[in-house]
């Protein structure tokens, strides 16, 4: 066993934690979210430069990595610093899902997203699906040589600023059926795709996207008619590794204001942190933080198993993230007073962060069960 | 034992109800449902005071030779629980069950014949000077000074006050300030009643983390404030503060909300799909929403028994602390259900900061921005003396204090 990092991700680790100490503080974040765009393409240009969208694609992808611990090592400093750039839903999952499924031409687009020249998004829940993979109701009806999508995409993350989407939609079978799902690379601006943008709590931008007979060439199909399934949970499993990995950041920055504020914050004419009601509980959070460190390794050393054992960890992952992180984040706000609760105080932001990182990829409850499904099956 | 409600009370909580069905204006309902009133603007809770004033339910605890209703402790519950479940404003505290008992109590003829009719009729809006950036728990350690000038006429106020609820409305604020520096710190504290037009007084908004503009600093540079709005004698202030704190944790439990909040919980619940049915069938979110409900019984009827012993004329004692921990522990459990229920729903967020780009906010179950409501309710647990007080004095008073 060895816990200990490649010099690489170790280096890597070193300079993205250097950069965004050093450019990504709360007023340069608030500014951020407070812009139409919700996001700098500044920032992004740098961060592509500096290798961090490269580190989420393989050699054979045209990447340098795209393992579970290079996915964990980019999102954990990403979330540490709180950044609210789409490097997730355009690189890890609509990218990913393009690098692993394209053919020749498709593929092509991987190497300017690994340059910072392309956003993505990835257009798969619907109104009613909730966090299943597979309940999809969108509609893709062959017509003549091109293919028709008719359909309402839920809460897609980065659409707006998108260049190309990756939607999901049924060729065959019900909502609920894993068979009949395929994927498309679309440009964004395609006739009949509408898209109705919105800011989100945690930063960043979403939309409802519209597919009104979206008339397509069946060459945007990725991968074979109705066998999307597994490439979309092994991206979503790829995808909660990044986003776990994010709140495991995210949490490591809320204990550590924590700790600095019970050793400055003076009541009653002592530091509040000598109080033994809230020492034990800082303990506490630091214990859950160990927790949550394992529990995100498991989860990104497993995401090149197999199936099963991906999955099981994915959810035991997911699971427990989703209580430490709830823990962690309204254990910092307390322990904090009022201050926490100010946006101009950094850790309001992470908290939102930890918090609404749940409601992406399957909350905590969802992933219980499937935890109890998967070890059954 | 007996857990029914008289006749008589039976029949004012219907009198209640039928002036909720007839009074409250939809307007202000929509905005409170849902959002729990974040909408509403100063004219919508004006408009609702003056509603209440015409009807003389506008100050229920006040003794009725100040112009109150004079309910008891029972009455008052029934009429914030119906409150709660028709969706209604909650009537701004501040003036009305702050300020006002401690003038009944320690102010003077004048101050209280001057100061309640403008207060009843909307003349003055009233928030609250209590907390500092150093004084939070701590509430004795306030640093604000206030010293008598040469003539003997005003006083000189100089510092800084936070957490200002609507002190944005405000042109009124009674604080708290130190007029004497050279005695124990709980000897040293006044009351005043300071106009915020007074030249030297700044408000700041302080934007909370989900967006809502809802508390202000208060800066006070060499604010000339007649004496003869002090309240009652000098250096006494600590006294009255802790009378006004022993008000400000009326409702403390908040039961009201809470049922309102979990009907809301399985309202949703039964329109969102998961795995292709409702979420409210999904065994372990019943579970969830069912565990909570059985603690919210229980705490309903701990609240009755203290209700029911303040009517009788009985002093609640660190019950009031217990509610307090309780009550926001459950009502911060029912928000946590909300945004769980939401989904991936729970995301989108109506940025004030971005104009115009949130049209059109998705919400398929009409659950209102529940996330922002989880984030701005951790207030609860923090605020009007932070559930670690609480806990603190809890235990000082049950282990032998």
């Amino acid at each position: 066993m060895n816990f200990e990092l490649t010099e690489e991700r170790q280096m890597l680790q070193d300079t993205l934690r250097r950069f965004l100490r050093d450019r990504y503080d709360t007023a340069t974040r608030n500014t951020i979210l407070d812009s139409a765009t919700g996001m700098s393409s500044e920032i992004w240009t740098e961060l592509a430069e500096l290798g961090v969208i490269g580190a989420l694609f393989t050699e054979e992808q045209g990447g340098f990595g795209g393992k579970g611990f290079d996915i964990a090592v980019v999102f954990e400093e990403l979330g540490r610093a709180g950044v609210v750039e789409p490097f997730l839903d355009t690189a890890v999952l609509a990218g990913g899902l393009v690098a692993d499924l394209g053919d020749d031409t498709q593929a092509a687009l991987v190497e300017e997203i690994i340059g910072g020249g392309c956003q993505l998004a990835f257009a798969h829940g619907e109104p009613t699906s909730r966090y299943d993979l597979n309940r999809v109701q969108t509609s893709a009806k062959a017509d003549g040589d091109n293919i028709v999508l008719n359909g309402h995409k839920a809460v897609v993350v980065n659409a707006e600023a998108a260049d190309h989407l990756v939607i999901s939609a049924r060729e065959s079978g019900e909502p609920g059926d894993d068979a009949g799902l395929s994927l498309f690379l679309v440009p964004a601006d395609t006739k009949g795709i509408t898209i109705q943008g919105y800011a989100l709590l945690a930063g960043g931008r979403a939309a409802e996207v519209m597919l009104d007979e979206v008339s397509i060439p069946a060459s945007a199909r990725l991968g074979k008619a109705g066998e999307a399934f597994a490439a979309i949970e092994a991206r979503t499993a790829a995808a909660a590794v990044a986003q776990c990995a994010e709140t495991l950041g995210a949490m490591e920055t809320a204990t550590a204001l924590t700790k600095e504020y019970l050793m400055t914050r003076k009541q009653f004419g002592r530091p509040i942190g000598t109080f033994q009601a809230l020492a034990h509980r800082m303990s506490d959070l630091l214990i859950e933080m160990e927790q949550a460190r394992s529990a995100v390794i498991n989860a990104a050393g497993h995401l090149e198993g197999d199936r099963k054992t991906r999955e099981v960890n994915v959810s035991a992952t997911k699971n427990l993230m989703g209580r430490a992180g709830r823990l962690v984040a309204e254990d910092s706000i307390q322990m904090h007073g009022g201050i926490a609760m100010t946006q101009e105080y950094e850790l309001a932001h992470i908290a939102k962060r930890i918090v609404m990182g749940d409601h992406r990829f399957g909350d905590t409850d969802h992933h219980l069960e499937r935890f109890i499904a998967l070890a059954a099956a | 034992m007996d857990l029914s409600y008289s006749d008589e009370e039976k029949a004012f909580r219907e009198e209640v109800r039928s002036f909720l069905a007839e009074k409250l204006p939809k307007e202000l309902r929509d905005k409170v449902a849902g959002s729990d009133g974040d909408g509403l603007t100063k004219a919508d809770m004006e408009r609702w005071h003056a509603i209440l004033n015409e009807q003389g339910w506008l100050v229920p605890n006040w003794p009725k030779k100040f112009g109150g209703a004079e309910w008891n402790a029972v009455q008052k519950h029934i009429f914030e629980e119906e409150a709660a479940a028709a969706d209604a404003p909650r009537i701004v505290p501040f003036g009305f069950s702050m300020l006002a008992p401690v003038l009944h109590k320690f102010g003077s003829q004048e101050q209280n014949d001057y100061w309640l009719p403008r207060m009843l009729n909307g003349d003055d809006w009233w928030c609250q000077g209590y907390s500092e950036p150093g004084a939070g728990s701590d509430l004795a350690s306030l640093k604000t000074t206030a010293v008598k000038n040469e003539a003997g006429t005003h006083y000189i106020v100089n510092g800084q006050k936070t957490w200002t609820t609507l002190g944005q409305h405000a042109n009124m604020i009674f604080c708290l300030v130190r007029t004497d520096k050279d005695v124990k710190q709980q000897e040293g504290i006044s009351f005043l009643l300071i106009d915020m037009n007074t030249p030297g007084i700044e408000v700041r908004p302080i934007i909370l983390l989900d967006g809502a503009p809802e508390v202000n600093e208060v800066w006070f540079t060499d604010v000339e404030v007649p004496v003869e709005n002090l309240v009652g004698e000098e250096n006494k202030g600590w006294t009255y503060a802790k009378y006004l704190l022993t008000h400000e944790r009326t409702n403390i439990a908040g039961v009201g909300f809470s049922q309102a909040g979990l009907n809301t919980v399985k309202r949703l619940a039964k329109s969102e799909m998961a795995g292709g049915k409702p979420l409210i069938q999904n065994p372990h979110f019943a579970a969830r929403v069912a565990q909570v409900e059985i603690d919210l019984r229980a705490m309903a009827t701990t609240n009755m028994r203290i209700i029911a012993k303040a009517a009788g004329g009985g002093t609640p004692g660190i019950e009031a602390s217990m509610l307090k921990v309780k009550g926001t522990i459950i009502r911060q459990e029912i928000n946590d259900l909300a945004r769980r229920t939401a989904g991936v729903y729970a995301m989108p967020f109506a940025s004030e900061a971005i104009e115009g780009s949130n049209a059109g906010l998705p919400d398929p179950l009409g659950a209102g921005p529940v996330a922002a409501k989880y984030f701005n309710n951790r207030k609860l647990s923090i605020f009007g003396g932070s559930n670690e007080i609480q806990r603190g004095i809890i235990a000082k008073v049950s282990m032998g204090g």
